[in-house]
């Protein structure tokens, strides 16, 4: 997926049902976090530090979190491909464009580490 | 009734600019913005634009008038023009040739690319292919297109990306194809159209539904080939 980034040659039905099931998955999780949030009426430091401790909360806060950087992965590399163009931006385009992606995938596998940090450090 | 029109003139060798002409409007009359543009060059004859049929047929004369794509000759006047003035602008996002006047080459390839015939390998009958009602009238919608340009023009998706999204107009007419029951290229067609460039840039912007002159939807057609495309994977 990272090699062919550039270039039309990856799947765009893939990556358009990609985007749509991870959209959902993210949606589902956080009107689990409302329902929680709403139906636990005092939400103390150990109440959500209990919910957390379940493995079926740990499992889909992570599938959470990956979907989260899934479809942000697509979703960013659609918006680099529009506006990071040889049209506006000329020669140096590219080399924007594989910087911008850079910096794309970094915030993600951060974001992804940090999460599974939380969920599973001390 | 102040006008102003894009000039650009590539033998002057200067920038482009806006040139204003003031114009008296015959009083009663809803002129159509073609009228606007007869009367333009009877003051100014270097004023150049194209023209045809003048009656929304051709597809010759999509302009940008008020910020708006559209035909000049069935646009009237009421339609565009606010506080008595006309801004005319050639079709965004291809480049101009001279004032109004674009270089449709990157349209009519993208346009190509789709393969605008039937594509039928099975032996031909004696007569010709015959339809039911039903199945021709699939292509309701499809076949009016006349490739004014005015919607792939309008779409966001394509001025950023003029070489690989094929555009409203282009993707309208692949569904044209598709969905014709006398066509036996599905299969090619779809796997054509798969990249995520073609047909998946489009965001259901809806600027071509809106300024198609024929009032044809191309984001349902679009809908309907994705929907196509993701079927043959699941």
């Amino acid at each position: 997926m990272t090699i062919r980034m550039t270039r039309p040659g990856r799947s765009g039905i893939l990556d358009w049902l990609i985007q749509r099931v991870t959209a959902v998955i993210v949606a589902a999780f956080i009107v689990a976090m409302l329902v929680w949030l709403l139906s636990t009426g005092d939400v103390t430091y150990a109440a959500w530090k209990g919910l957390f401790a379940t493995a079926w909360m740990q499992s889909f806060t992570l599938l959470a979190l990956l979907a989260t950087c899934v479809h942000a992965w697509i979703g960013m590399w659609t918006v680099g491909t529009d506006y990071i163009q040889t049209g506006n931006l000329g020669k140096y385009a590219e080399t924007l464009l594989f910087l911008y992606q850079l910096g794309c995938a970094l915030v993600l596998i951060f974001y992804l580490l940090w999460g599974i940090n939380i969920l599973w450090g001390n | 009734m102040q006008v102003s029109v894009y000039r650009y003139n590539p033998e002057e060798n200067t920038e482009s600019r806006m040139q204003d002409f003031n114009l008296e409007i015959p009083r009663g009359k809803d002129l159509m913005v073609l009228d606007v543009l007869e009367l333009l060059k009877e003051q100014d004859a270097s004023v150049t634009y194209r023209r045809s049929c003048r009656e929304g047929v051709c597809g010759s004369d999509g302009v940008n008038m008020n910020g708006r794509n559209g035909l000049a000759c069935i646009t009237p006047l009421s339609d565009v023009v606010k506080g008595d003035s006309l801004v005319l602008r050639p079709l965004p996002g291809l480049p101009v040739i001279r004032d109004l006047v674009v270089d449709m080459g990157q349209f009519y390839k993208q346009y190509e690319k789709i393969k605008p015939y039937l594509i039928n390998d099975e032996p031909p009958p004696s007569q010709e292919r015959l339809q039911s009602p039903e199945e021709r009238s699939k292509l309701d919608g499809l076949y009016e297109c006349i490739l004014c340009a005015c919607c792939t023009t309008g779409c966001p998706s394509f001025w950023w990306n003029p070489d690989k999204f094929v555009g409203p107009a282009g993707l309208l007419q692949a569904y044209r194809f598709l969905a014709d029951s006398r066509d036996t290229a599905t299969e090619e067609r779809l796997a054509a159209l798969e990249d995520p460039f073609s047909v998946f840039r489009c965001r259901g912007i809806m600027n071509c539904v809106s300024v198609c002159p024929k009032g044809l939807n191309p984001t349902r057609a679009i809908g309907h080939i994705r929907n196509m495309l993701v079927k043959r994977v699941i």
